[in-house]
């Protein structure tokens, strides 16, 4: 173990990352929100120029924040015996998940938690989104939101084992489980580039915890908004913020771990971070239109038996190269 | 160093209370999820033990345990499948004295055990070490029974599940695509 450490610090034996004080993970969350804006935005002009409107201020570019704060003023709905404690968790969980996954993504030089098992943090955050969508759908006492919320799980129970199994190329390829450490590991080729099917399952996990794109039918419109339905006002407004933030968070989660981290020419490397995960990011956004939505009842075999042995493969292909390579 | 104390008490607290919750409540969410909170409360505790790795997976399982046994106990449990407010204990008396009986057999063990003193400093890698204690030359028996416990396991579902392959594929087995109440995503 100590060895496999050694090997993959860089050359010149420099650790690849500075650990800032606490405080500044405040910045790290004004990032996030900079990001979930951005996001936002990009989805009401696409949203815009598929239905025909105009795109400017007054029209799509305008319209996520025009929503905000109509939700800001809107009366909270209540409903018959909610369970209203549960119901709250469930509703700000989303943020705090996605908030607490950035924390271990280096920005270039600097992380805030440079935690030795970065990648397992990030994945038991994604878990907490099973928790917290789930209990979004219970907290109302509603039964379109409580279908919503057992077709979240379904999803998640296709798409989990699959993302987890993607994660651990990355992991094996840098012989660590620290974030900074595999961004490192990546001198010269990105793994995005040699473990492509890894790359690409993260992705579709990121949609999913983010219960985005494809995975969206636990709030899809024949179940009355699904998790969503009963949500109203600033409640809704965070879970919609939640959202977007977890998308972003998996976006930039996405640059140590396939794209090569804060590495790239002329630029600083938190520049290069940022501009990787804006262009995830709205790869992701763009891609909700564009894939159709999976079925919870049929995804599960689709996550089994197609995705979770392509990415099992996939990790014994990086661990014989990586085997070969020490 | 005060201040991490502090926190690894109430966490401790938060742990117990949590567990507690769960016979206090009337709901199965509440009950599943105030579980949740203990186990959450006691990875962070690991993680305090620098055992990272060991923590956030307690974190990671737990979660994703509590997540699917909710679903469970609002299907099976009660008599109307918990959607409504529940009991959440039974068998009270019983219950009590095992759990006073097994309070003080736990806690005498820990008064009367005659823990070992530290010797020399801790590894830097205490995962590794911790591993090497639990399992120690036991390491390639747990190995080899991993895959036989997964085999059992399958082998049960196979025996349980009421419908073979000449349900689904008919005599020949040629039936495509098959005869499943529920249908697969890829078609088989």
């Amino acid at each position: 173990m100590g060895e496999s450490l050694e090997s993959s610090l860089p050359r010149d034996g420099v650790l690849p990352v500075v650990t800032v004080a606490p405080g500044w993970g405040i910045g790290v969350v004004a990032v996030l929100g900079a990001l979930v804006i951005v996001a936002a935005v990009l989805d009401g002009v696409l949203c815009a120029r598929s239905a025909g409107s105009s795109l400017g201020v007054g029209g799509g570019a305008g319209r996520p924040l025009g929503e905000a704060a109509r939700l800001m003023r809107q009366r909270r709905r209540t409903t018959v015996q909610a369970d209203t404690l549960l119901w709250r968790v469930g509703g700000a969980g989303l943020v705090v998940a996605a908030a607490l996954m950035v924390a271990v993504v280096p920005l270039g030089r600097w992380t805030v938690a440079d935690l030795d098992v970065g990648v397992v943090w990030f994945n038991a955050m994604d878990v907490m989104v099973w928790a917290v969508v789930w209990l979004t759908g219970w907290g109302a006492n509603s039964t379109h939101a409580l279908v919503g919320g057992y077709r979240f799980l379904a999803h998640g129970l296709g798409y989990e084992l699959p993302l987890m199994f993607a994660l651990v190329a990355p992991a094996i390829a840098a012989g660590s489980l620290n974030v900074g450490m595999v961004a490192a590991a990546q001198d010269g080729v990105w793994f995005a580039v040699w473990m492509p099917v890894a790359f690409a399952v993260y992705l579709l996990g990121v949609a999913g915890f983010s219960v985005w794109g494809p995975f969206a039918p636990a709030l899809g419109v024949d179940i009355a908004g699904g998790v969503r339905a009963e949500l109203s006002g600033v409640d809704r407004l965070l879970f919609e913020t939640g959202r977007y933030a977890l998308l972003a968070a998996g976006a930039a989660f996405a640059v140590p771990m396939f794209l090569g981290g804060g590495a790239g020419p002329v630029l600083p490397g938190w520049a290069w971070v940022l501009l990787k995960t804006l262009a995830v990011l709205s790869l992701l956004v763009w891609a909700r239109r564009k894939l159709p939505a999976l079925r919870p009842d049929t995804f599960m075999e689709l996550g089994w038996l197609v995705l979770l042995p392509a990415v099992l493969v996939q990790d014994l292909l990086v661990a014989v190269v990586a085997v070969w390579r020490s | 160093m005060v201040v991490v104390d502090v926190a690894f008490w109430v966490l401790g607290l938060v742990a117990v209370l949590g567990g507690a919750v769960v016979f206090v409540v009337d709901s199965m969410a509440r009950a599943t999820y105030g579980l949740a909170v203990s186990f959450v409360a006691v990875g962070v505790q690991v993680l305090m033990l620098q055992q990272s790795y060991v923590g956030v997976v307690i974190i990671l399982m737990m979660v994703m345990e509590m997540a699917v046994m909710a679903v469970y106990m609002v299907m099976f449990m009660g008599m109307n499948p918990a959607l409504m407010p529940m009991s959440m204990v039974h068998s009270n008396r019983t219950a009590l004295a095992a759990a006073v009986l097994a309070f003080l057999i736990l806690a005498a063990g820990i008064l009367l055990v005659d823990w070992p003193t530290r010797r020399g400093n801790p590894q830097p890698d205490v995962t590794v070490a911790l591993g090497e204690a639990l399992m120690g030359r036991q390491m390639l028996v747990m190995a080899v029974i991993s895959p036989v416990m997964v085999a059992t396991i399958v082998a049960g579902v196979v025996l349980a599940a009421p419908r073979t392959r000449y349900d689904r594929l008919g005599d020949d087995l040629r039936r495509r695509p098959a005869d499943d109440h529920q249908p697969g995503g890829v078609g088989r």
